[in-house]
């Protein structure tokens, strides 16, 4: 990998990344009222001029906008992402506790999409135009079309009638305490979220698997008499691996902030959940902080996924 | 929420008059079915719109709760003895409204945006194309949570939120050709002539990029009912006591065992919905597919 281009790649992401800031301030300075509104609520009607000032100045909302914006930088760059308006915790302790459910369901089901959807992509592309093919594409579309809350609620409806579980908070296991307690209740939010996932994946490797597989190295290989398994999976599949890598990193990155309807139907206490409940109090220190870690872990996960295909194929490098 | 923006890459090209257009979607068996589909969806919203249905989606009739599908009520009833094939009419009506007002607000930005990134290059591209960086940095439904939490709830602002989440890929759905027409030899040559500028833009770029921005169009109307339902779902989207289709599901769900019905036909007409589009673009890209053209 060329340093070069690496310092490049990094350099844009960083460029993004204060980009992305811009946006979350604009749009969070859109909200009509201001800090002392939002804090105070109705009570803020029944300062004296005094104290409005006091909380003006306290707030620094004299200021113009881009010292404001700033000074808010400033403040998430040394780890202080402001205080709860509804509960008075740190929105940093808040968001910490809750960031590693949403990741942990992320990858579970990530781990599941992307198995599911390479098998279905290769089942449908190693005979395009068959009845398998068809089959599989059209349950990927449904994959894509059914809303995942609907998934949910079906899901919640059987947990409920096959195991007499109903989802809350207060009876959430983190996976440090118990790994078996903590995988039966993430297990299934896990592979609602799988099921877009794999559709996704499905229909990269299927078009990628159908495409290589028209390239002149496999008809050697077959030439050779190479096992049909063998050229599927170690020469058809590694070569399409890049796509499909890429889209895995994408999707992956899209759960990280696409969770919040997942953990709403199934009461998981993660990001998500926060940013909802967050949002329907307007407490908006929160609403502010966890897009703006979604955004930062979506935009390293991109960057994470270019480094990781350009150490893996040469032709990148080259290219 | 798997609503994954697709950007598509469609092969440049003019795209035909509309009659033309619409036999060689009749043609593909995807664009067929989705062509029906979506008709119906149309029809069933217009139908509703124009109150040619035999309930009201609105009146409450105490005695008529949690009736099964019937002759009388097709969909059964819900909680309010209100009638649901009613209410999916009007959730359908509701779901084009915003998912069109989006797309079409993101059709705007998005391709003006990216054909002046691509026609003018230098500077103002740079400027443009990180701005449509920036926002691909935010996963979909986030992005269009943050939004309304800023507008509030509300069809119009729901349909905001989605152009928002929506403009980056038209953006770069348009850059792409635009900045292959731009170096063409006969734009290059309209340049020489003194042709203005915006004739150049109209009558060359515009006609040039149409093609693949109309295959965008109809997978971003899929993903934005998608969305519209998700953001109503959570109470963010339309407000009740107006139908949608994210809210009837949201309401039917402690339901579902009791009176299935309340739950099946409007998650079914999502579904249906998002199938339909989705084919509907399956069947306009094959149709607008110059090398398919040259083939035949």
């Amino acid at each position: 990998m060329t340093w070069r281009w690496a310092g490049a790649r990094l350099g844009g992401a960083v460029l993004t990344l204060f980009g992305v800031t811009i946006v979350v301030f604009v749009v969070l300075r859109a909200i009509p009222g201001d800090a002392i509104t939002s804090s105070l609520g109705i009570e803020s009607g029944t300062l004296t001029p005094a104290q409005t000032q006091a909380l003006t100045l306290y707030y620094g909302l004299d200021k113009p906008w881009y010292v404001q914006f700033f000074a808010w930088v400033g403040q998430v760059l040394r780890g202080n992402l402001g205080v709860s308006l509804t509960s008075g915790n740190t929105v940093g302790s808040l968001i910490g506790a809750a960031l590693p459910v949403t990741v942990e369901l992320a990858v579970l089901a990530a781990i599941i999409g992307t198995v599911i959807g390479v098998l279905l992509g290769t089942l449908a592309g190693s005979g395009p135009g068959r009845a398998r093919d068809g089959v599989t594409q059209g349950v990927g579309l449904l994959g894509l079309a059914v809303p995942e809350f609907v998934l949910g609620i079906l899901m919640v409806a059987f947990l409920a009638a096959r195991f007499d579980y109903f989802p809350d908070t207060s009876t959430f296991v983190p996976i440090t305490t118990s790994f078996s307690a903590n995988m039966s209740q993430m297990l299934y939010p896990a592979l609602v979220l799988a099921v877009g996932f794999a559709a996704n994946v499905m229909r990269t490797t299927r078009s990628e698997y159908v495409e290589v597989a028209q390239a002149d190295f496999v008809r050697t290989a077959r030439g050779k008499g190479l096992a049909p398994g063998r050229i599927r999976f170690a020469h058809i599949l590694r070569n399409a691996g890049i796509p499909i890598l890429t889209v895995t990193g994408i999707q992956f990155g899209y759960l990280l902030g696409g969770t919040v309807i997942i953990e709403q139907i199934f009461a998981l206490p993660g990001l998500g959940r926060l940013l909802f409940t967050a949002i329907t109090n307007h407490d908006y220190p929160i609403v502010q902080s966890s897009v703006l870690v979604v955004a930062v872990a979506f935009v390293l996960v991109n960057l994470l996924v270019d480094l990781a295909y350009r150490a893996v194929d040469p032709r990148v490098r080259q290219a | 929420m798997s609503v994954t923006p697709v950007v598509t890459e469609t092969a440049t090209a003019a795209a035909p008059p509309a009659g033309r257009l619409l036999t060689r979607i009749w043609r593909d068996t995807n664009g067929r079915i989705g062509l029906v589909l979506t008709a119906i969806l149309v029809l069933a919203a217009l139908c509703g719109a124009v109150g040619l249905l035999p309930h009201d989606p609105i009146a409450q009739f105490p005695d008529a709760r949690y009736r099964p599908p019937s002759a009388d009520y097709w969909f059964g009833s819900d909680q309010f003895g209100r009638d649901i094939l009613a209410r999916v009419a009007a959730g359908i009506w509701t779901s084009l409204r915003v998912s069109v007002v989006s797309v079409a607000l993101a059709t705007l930005v998005g391709a003006t945006l990216g054909v002046c990134a691509g026609f003018f290059g230098g500077w103002l591209d740079q400027v443009i194309s990180r701005f449509v960086e920036v926002l691909f940095a935010f996963p979909a439904i986030l992005l269009a949570l943050a939004v309304v939490s800023a507008l509030g709830s509300g069809w119009f602002n729901t349909a905001v939120a989605i152009a928002v989440v929506y403009t980056p890929i038209f953006a770069r759905v348009a850059r792409g050709p635009t900045l292959s027409v731009r170096n063409a030899e006969f734009v290059n040559a309209q340049r020489v002539l003194g042709i203005p500028t915006h004739r150049i833009l109209l009558r060359h770029v515009l006609p040039n990029i149409s093609a693949p921005v109309v295959v965008q169009v109809t997978l971003a109307l899929s993903w934005a009912i998608l969305t519209e339902s998700a953001l109503s779902f959570l109470g963010l989207g339309t407000q009740p006591p107006e139908p949608s289709l994210g809210l009837m599901v949201a309401d039917a769900q402690n339901t579902i065992t009791s009176a299935w019905w309340t739950m099946a036909f409007p998650a079914a007409t999502i579904v249906v919905a998002v199938v339909a589009l989705n084919l509907l673009g399956d069947g306009l890209r094959s149709a607008l597919d110059p090398r398919r053209e040259q083939s035949r």
